[in-house]
């Protein structure tokens, strides 16, 4: 009402309203492309970060260095030892004696010791089940145990080899993976990149550049035009909303044609839930941006409300199911752990509409709360 | 020149700390962070939630079945009696197993033929199916054996006796705790020296320092010490946690893993004054400090291991002060490493920290706007 009556010759009809929006978005899109730094959060980070984690980041274990202990060479202990060679996950390295290879371990140079001792062959024959000895550095446990597991793969295959008669394995386990029968890490870490992409883009953007207009003072210059708090809200989305679909479709074709990761549901599920993700994201960085008033403090809390969480708490990475209930429960307020759901299925299952359409209502839900949390506090700010 | 180093750092930290909120960010966001992140990030699974399908009457099966249920890593979320009901409850995310027996499993058994057991696991996240696997493949080898010795089937050939070393229980907390120390040593470090020329910069405070009697060396260790007596602080606040509260062994010395912290946060400080010197906005020091503080994070070990990574990448990694540092905390932690064996991690750290912060230095006046 205000505006009305402080500029009455521009009208308050739809008409200014549009123009004054167009205005408004112009003044931001040429922000944008004056900054160099937006055009490199949307484009050059995503970039840099798939081919990171494309590239770099994988939790497959192959060519573990090992430590091969034969204190008495038979053929037995070289049909073991030939399983491990064999196999893509093992590089075995031959040491004389456990001492050394128990130096190799402290050291670093492998990451587990199997130690046949002098007396293997003689007790498989005489059928009394010797132990062989397996030492595996425990400080990644995760490793550790994946190492375990590749090793448990070799010891049964060899038992099978060596047994003829009788089954040694009374209940025969046959593991069926459903979605990514390779165990590819990439075909899982990638999709959930994306939404630690689209967390930055969203929410640490927007949340440093509309502090810096509190900051210059630009911000109150701006509400006591005649423009309107939804208009000058909408003149910030829409610009970094275009801005962020951008970013998600570079991620997307990154993923796709660069990594081979397969996007079995549609790419209108995806945009669906990603536009659903990129409101709540740009809302989450409005509001950051209007609390805190200054880009120092709109900077940190951006990175330790959005982007921390997104890595570590979404279920990009570390499985929601095993931690504790009330981390689980905290899981729950965040937009990513959603959002992460609806691009690991969509990406690896297809469109699953009951993940789908439960994790989008919640982005609605959590999308909408966010701006008009940022209306209230927009508007508040005025008086 | 002393007296001139203090006021500055005195006027560093007052700006950082007078403002209540600037004050609040750079306190408690890491503590509430080293909490929740140390619970989140484990890999160990509990309280799975899977569903069997058993088609078979005998005793057999409700033995092995009971050594799932018996166990704290799974929850039985629901027994099924149609084949077709698995699908929706895997691809729902349900479960993330289902365990498949079928008609004949007692009998087989008895008969001495192989009875077969059918898992399904949901591989969307790789990692979880991998390690899920693992856990099942090790209670059917336990019940395997006891099998074979209470119905007189051969024994098998020989047994694999596994220990880890320096994790026993191979908890991955004491693998994440220790690189939590070094990750928010990290992103506070980083945060409060990238912004601190760019917003100087920005206010046109900076040109008022340049041109005071104050030596660029001077401004350079005014802006270093509020840094390091952060990082400092919030480090040990961090390793006195990671000790008193999850109990992750501290095996080695003190003046080890000081000497790593003391020489990890000197490079994190450079590199975060060289983004800072070289942006002309907060800014532009905020998205300089990102692009380097989220691959400093992904290739330094924190998560997935070096090792995994390709030749290329593991060369990269050789920039990252972080990796050598989780290498430093975790050695000192876990493996009870000396200063001796860990001067392969102190010196390229040291090199890290002195050639950035010259480079800062050098910036501070030759910066071209």
């Amino acid at each position: 009402m205000k505006g009305e009556t402080a500029a009455p010759t521009r009208g308050g009809g739809a008409g200014g309203r549009s123009m004054r929006l167009k205005g408004l978005v112009r003044k931001e899109a040429l922000q944008i492309l004056r900054d160099p730094s937006s055009i490199g959060i949307a484009f050059v980070l995503p970039l840099i970060l798939l081919l990171i984690f494309g590239y770099g980041v994988s939790l497959d274990a192959t060519h573990v260095p090992l430590a091969v202990v034969v204190e008495q060479p038979t053929r037995q202990t070289a049909a073991f030892t030939a399983g491990l060679a064999q196999s893509e996950y093992f590089d075995p390295r031959g040491y004389s004696d456990v001492r050394a290879a128990e130096n190799a371990l402290q050291r670093g140079e492998v990451d587990g010791i199997v130690w046949l001792r002098d007396e293997f062959s003689r007790k498989v024959l005489a059928g009394g089940a010797p132990g062989i000895g397996v030492f595996v550095n425990g400080v990644d446990a995760n490793t550790a145990r994946i190492i375990e597991g590749y090793l448990q793969g070799v010891w049964s295959n060899w038992q099978a080899a060596a047994s003829k008669g009788g089954p040694y394995f009374p209940v025969k386990l046959e593991q069926r993976v459903w979605f990514n029968p390779g165990l590819r890490s990439r075909d899982f870490l990638v999709p959930g990149l994306v939404a630690v992409i689209m967390t930055l883009i969203g929410a640490l953007l927007t949340a440093m550049v509309v502090a810096r207009e509190w900051e210059r003072g630009t911000m109150e210059a701006l509400l006591v035009t005649p423009v309107r708090v939804p208009e000058i809200l909408l003149g910030k989305l829409i610009p970094y909303f275009l801005l962020g679909m951008g970013g998600l479709l570079f991620s997307v074709g990154m993923a796709v044609w660069l990594f081979a990761v397969p996007l079995r549901g549609s790419l209108w599920v995806l945009l669906a839930a990603s536009a659903l993700f990129l409101l709540t994201a740009l809302g989450m960085g409005l509001l950051i941006s209007t609390v805190a008033r200054s880009q120092f403090v709109a900077g940190q809390v951006a990175i330790v409300a959005t982007f921390l969480p997104a890595f570590i708490l979404s279920g990009f990475i570390f499985d929601i199911n095993s931690m504790p209930a009330p981390i689980q429960l905290l899981t729950r307020i965040l937009p990513a752990r959603y959002y992460v759901a609806i691009l690991q299925t969509v990406f690896l299952a297809g469109n699953i509409w009951p993940v789908v359409l439960l994790n989008g209502l919640a982005l609605l839900a959590m999308g909408a709360f966010f701006l008009i949390l940022v209306r209230r506090k927009t508007r508040k700010r005025l008086q | 020149m002393w007296r001139r180093i203090v006021a500055l750092t005195k006027k560093e930290l007052l700006a950082l700390l007078k403002d209540k909120r600037s004050r609040f960010v750079v306190i408690v966001p890491p503590l509430v962070q080293l909490l929740v992140f140390s619970y989140a990030a484990t890999y160990d699974l509990n309280r799975v939630p899977y569903a069997v399908f058993n088609q078979d009457q005998g005793f057999a099966s409700r033995e092995i079945l009971a050594r799932f249920e018996g166990s704290p890593i799974f929850r039985l979320a629901g027994a099924l009696g149609h084949e077709e009901q698995i699908p929706p409850l895997v691809n729902g995310k349900r479960v993330l197993m289902v365990l498949r027996l079928g008609p004949h499993f007692t009998r087989d058994l008895l008969l001495g033929r192989p009875a077969p057991l059918q898992l399904i696991v949901d591989g969307r996240n790789s990692n979880t199916a991998a390690v899920l696997v693992g856990y099942v493949r090790s209670i059917v080898t336990d019940f395997n054996e006891s099998w074979a010795k209470a119905h007189g089937s051969p024994a098998s050939l020989a047994r694999l006796d596994l220990r880890a070393w320096f994790n026993p229980n191979l908890e991955s907390r004491w693998f994440i705790v220790p690189g939590i120390v070094g990750l928010l040593t990290l992103v506070v470090t980083l945060i409060v020296t990238s912004l601190s020329v760019a917003r100087e910069r920005e206010a046109g405070t900076f040109d008022q320092l340049l041109v005071t009697p104050l030596r660029p060396l001077e401004i350079l260790l005014g802006k270093v010490l509020p840094g390091f007596i952060i990082g400092t602080a919030e480090g040990s606040f961090i390793i006195l946690m990671a000790v008193a509260w999850f109990h992750v062994p501290l095996r080695g010395s003190l003046p080890a893993l000081y000497a790593g912290l003391f020489l990890f946060l000197l490079s994190a400080i450079g590199v975060g004054l060289m983004i800072s010197s070289i942006a002309v906005t907060q800014q532009q020091g905020l998205l300089g400090a990102f692009l380097f503080l989220v691959p400093a994070i992904i290739l330094s070990g924190f998560a997935t291991p070096i090792a995994n990574m390709p030749p290329l990448i593991q060369h990269l990694t050789l920039l990252d002060p972080l990796r050598y540092f989780l290498l430093v905390i975790r050695g000192v932690f876990l493996e009870g490493d000396s200063i001796g064996l860990l001067w392969p991690q102190y010196w390229p750290m040291a090199a890290i920290g002195l050639v950035s912060l010259a480079a800062a230095g050098w910036l501070f006046r030759h910066r071209l706007y």
